[in-house]
This record gives structure tokens, sequence and C-alpha cells, in this order.
């Protein structure tokens, strides 16, 4: 489904992906850990193709996003998108506007119809009658939710979570867990999250990857990763600030 | 500096190159443009009314204490409406518009840019000058003629008082003057100012919106160098059109 080959991206100066290569399958929910400040962002921003890297490519269904001819993007677009960290809801639409924004922009679906399509993403994530307030009458955790319908509008294959439990309470966090794992098995999309929540990556991910220096120090499973010896991986599951990884190291 | 001036000015060339393909591309919203026009038209008006009033009794009276000396009071008016509709209607409201809208321009999409709502449009494959850029650069140019035209008139009948109740012209003869002052040429100036002026305003605060960075300061800093690089441009773009119009007479 995602195919990374080689990513190498530079920021600032400094180098923050090192040759990453990753595979990520049809149906399946991936989550990427790491440090704050470790490229994790970095990572999914070069995936969804709002990053042009120094080296390597990112292929969705074999083809690259930032090659694509326009008519090619909108395809890529429609089978890819991302629910951001800090929601990213449009301050001037309103709720029902933003969750239905793609649909008003690419397809010839009458208002109508576009309605009941929101209706039935806010429903998805359990939310309703919110259609005509505005995203700053909303709690974090409400936004965060309409983020996730205004992604899901479109029926994308592959939705990428920018830390979506972080800033949010314990209970809505949990909920949104049960979104993504619900999503995968209703909807089929393919997911990748990126988080530093240990606990959300066990309870949504099929596979886990830990990034370390710009680098994937540990792919694999969640049983491989807790049986793992890698002390650099022990120290970040198991949460110490003593061990191999330096305070200062991301 | 001069490393800076070439940077801000190659870096604007490509953005207006990148502007005029959207502009293009763009998709008619009669909403969007409505919305914008009526947005630009109600927060700058009673600035530039007041403005455009005032200035027009101001340089009715410097008028006055000239023509005073040469018992020519009369000449008044022509002297009020060259002054008001060749320079001063254009480039005041152009002023009051950048301080106004341009500004308010560069910090919505300098906190769209911060909040990533840009990305946001770009993943969900909008083009975000072209959904933010053109609503915005459209009303500018039809919005900017039109309160060039009513600041000019603003300004006539400031002088107009002045000529009224301190030279004691006659109101039919003082509007009469004016308008046998004002040829075609001033009309024209007068819009072509107006548009050079509001394109300006929209070029340089969309690019110092799409240019912020660093958050809360990055954006303070953009709206500040989106007005006094306007200003900047305004004035040169004038001394140029001026200078333009006088070796074309």
């Amino acid at each position: 489904m995602i195919q990374i080959r080689e990513l190498s991206v530079t920021l600032d100066g400094k180098e923050v992906l090192k040759d990453i290569d990753l595979d990520i399958r049809p149906r399946e929910n991936f989550v990427i850990l790491g440090r704050s400040g470790s490229g994790k962002t970095v990572l999914l921003r070069a995936i969804s193709g709002l990053l042009v890297p120094d080296h390597g490519e990112v292929l969705i269904d074999g083809k690259n996003l930032l090659k694509a001819s326009k008519a090619e993007e909108l395809a890529l677009r429609s089978k890819i998108t991302m629910v951001f960290q800090g929601s990213a809801l449009f301050d001037s639409l309103t709720v029902g506007e933003n969750v239905g924004f793609f649909l008003s922009e690419h397809t010839i679906l009458k208002r109508a119809q576009i309605q009941q399509r929101v209706k039935e993403c806010l429903d998805l994530v359990g939310l309703k009658d919110v259609e005509a307030l505005y995203p700053e009458q909303l709690s974090g955790g409400m936004q965060k939710r309409v983020a996730i319908a205004r992604a899901l509008s479109f029926q994308p294959q592959v939705l990428l979570y920018d830390e979506p439990t972080s800033g949010i309470d314990p209970i809505t966090a949990d909920l949104i867990n049960d979104f993504i794992i619900t999503f995968r098995r209703q909807l089929g999309v393919t997911t990748v999250v990126v988080t530093h929540d240990i606990e959300s990556a066990y309870k949504i991910a099929d596979r886990i990857a830990l990034l370390f220096g710009g680098e994937i120090i540990f792919c694999g499973t969640k049983d491989a990763l807790l049986a793992t010896s890698d002390a650099r991986v022990r120290q970040f599951i198991e949460g110490r600030h003593t061990g191999p990884i330096l305070n200062w190291e991301v | 500096m001069q490393n800076s001036i070439v940077e801000f000015s190659g870096k604007l060339t490509v953005f207006t190159v990148t502007f005029l393909r959207a502009l293009f591309l763009w998709k008619i919203r009669v909403r969007e443009i409505t919305l914008q026009l009526y947005y630009l038209i109600t927060t700058t008006l009673p600035l530039i009314s007041v403005i455009s009033f005032f200035i027009g009794i101001i340089i009715g009276f410097q008028t006055a204490y000239q023509l005073k000396m040469f018992s020519s009071e009369v000449y008044i008016a022509p002297l009020v409406a060259l002054s008001i509709v060749r320079e001063l209607g254009p480039v005041l409201t152009a002023f009051v518009i950048a301080g106004r809208s341009g500004s308010s321009i560069t910090a919505q999409i300098g906190s769209m840019k911060i909040t990533q709502q840009l990305d946001a449009l770009r993943v969900l494959a909008v083009d975000p000058l072209r959904y933010l850029g053109v609503p915005r650069f459209l009303a500018l140019v039809i919005g900017v003629p039109i309160l060039v035209m009513y600041a000019d008139c603003l300004g006539v009948l400031g002088g107009a008082l002045v000529g009224f109740f301190k030279l004691n012209v006659g109101l039919k003869l003082y509007f009469r003057m004016t308008f046998d002052s004002l040829g075609t040429k001033d009309i024209v100036i007068s819009f072509l100012k107006a548009l050079v002026f509001g394109s300006s305003i929209f070029i340089v605060s969309c690019f110092e919106g799409f240019a912020v960075h660093a958050g809360a300061s990055g954006l303070a800093r953009g709206v500040r160098d989106c007005v006094v690089k306007c200003f900047i441009l305004i004035i040169i773009y004038d001394c140029i059109l001026t200078g333009m119009f006088y070796f074309l007479r």
C-alpha cells in the first residue's frame, strides 16, 4: 500500500530522517513511535506529500504523489488523508462545511447528498447536531472527532493520524483509539499513527516502528517489541530517563 | 540590506507568477468574492470617509492661503480636485486599505498556516493560494477603485466647504469648475493607480501571510512587514505612474 524508499529529509541543516525504508501493508494499523522531535511528524508529512524529501520517495499504490499530474494527484489525494495534531479545522467554516469540504470541492454531489454524508460521518465519530457550530465552539476532543469525520467523508483508503490522542482527556483518547480500530475493521482503511503514547500504540497497532536518531531502530509486532533486547527500545518502552538514550538525544 | 531587497523582490516576483497561474485555474465563487468585497468595504469605509473628507478641507485651506494672495480664490476648485483625484485620493485610500485589509489578509493566512489549516487544504487537494488568494485579489481589484472614487468625491466635497464658507465661492460654481478641470485622463490615472495599488496590497499581504512561521511572534512580524512593504510599494508605484503620465502628456 505505502512504500517508503531511502527517504532522507534535512531541515535547517539537521538530517531529521536518514534513508528510511518502510512498507506499510493494506488494512493494517501501523504505529510510528519516537521521542518528541525524533522526526515522526516529518515522516508523516513526507508520506502525505506535504514535504519534499531531499532523497528517496514515498509510493502510494506504486505512485509518487509529488510526481503525479493534477488528475493523478486528485485521485491519490482521495485515497490518502491526514488527521492533524491540532485538528486543523477551517475556523471560518461550520462543522458541517468542514466535514463536507472535500465533497463540495471535488464532487458533483448535491447539497442534500453532502449533508447526508456529513451526518453519517459525524455519527461514525459519535457526534450529533453539531453541523451548524463553528470549530471554536467545540472542545478539543470534539474538534479531533470532527477532523476524523472530515477525513472519513470521502472514504479514503489510508488515514494518517498525527498524535491523535495528545492534548485530550484519557476517556476521549481511549474513544479515539477505539475509532481507529473500528474504522480499520468496518471501513477497511489502512492506518498510520504517529504517537509517543505507548499505551495507545499497544492498543491499536498491528505493527510498531520506533524512530530514533532519524532511523527506524525497530519495526515489528507488539509482541516482538515487548520481547526485544535492544537497550534503546527497552528504555523507550519502559519510559526510563536513564539508559543508552541520553536526555538530549532524539 | 541590498541583498534582502533583491531577495524580497525575487521572491515576490516568483509568488506573483505562481499566483497568476492560480488565477487562471480558479473556479468562480461569487459568494466568496461578495463576502470579501463586503468585508473590505465595511471595514475601511468609515476611516476612508473621515480621512478623505478632512484631507479635502486641509487642502482647501492650504490652497486658500495662497490663492487669497493673488485674489484668485475661485481656482480653489480645480486645485483641490486635481490634488485629490490624481494623488491624495488613491494614495491615502491605498494606505488605509493596506493597514486595515492588507494586514488582515496576512494575519488570516498566517494564522491558518500556524494552525496547519493550509496543510489541511493541500491534503484535501485544494491549492491554498487559489482558494484563499483569488477571492481576496478580485475583491481588492474591484473594491479599491470603488473606494478611491468615493474618497475622491468626499475630498472634493471637503474642499467645496472651504471654498463656500471661507472664500465665498458658490457651490454651483465650485462644482462646475471642478468638473471642467477634471479630464478623462485624470480619472484614468486615479483608476489605474487604484488598480495597481490594490494588486500590490494583495500580492504583498498574501505573500507575507504564506511566509509566516514561528508562531505568534512570526505572525506579528508578518503583519508589520506587510504594512511597511505595502506603504513603500504604494509610494514607489505612485512615483512611477505619476512620472509615466507626466512624460506621456
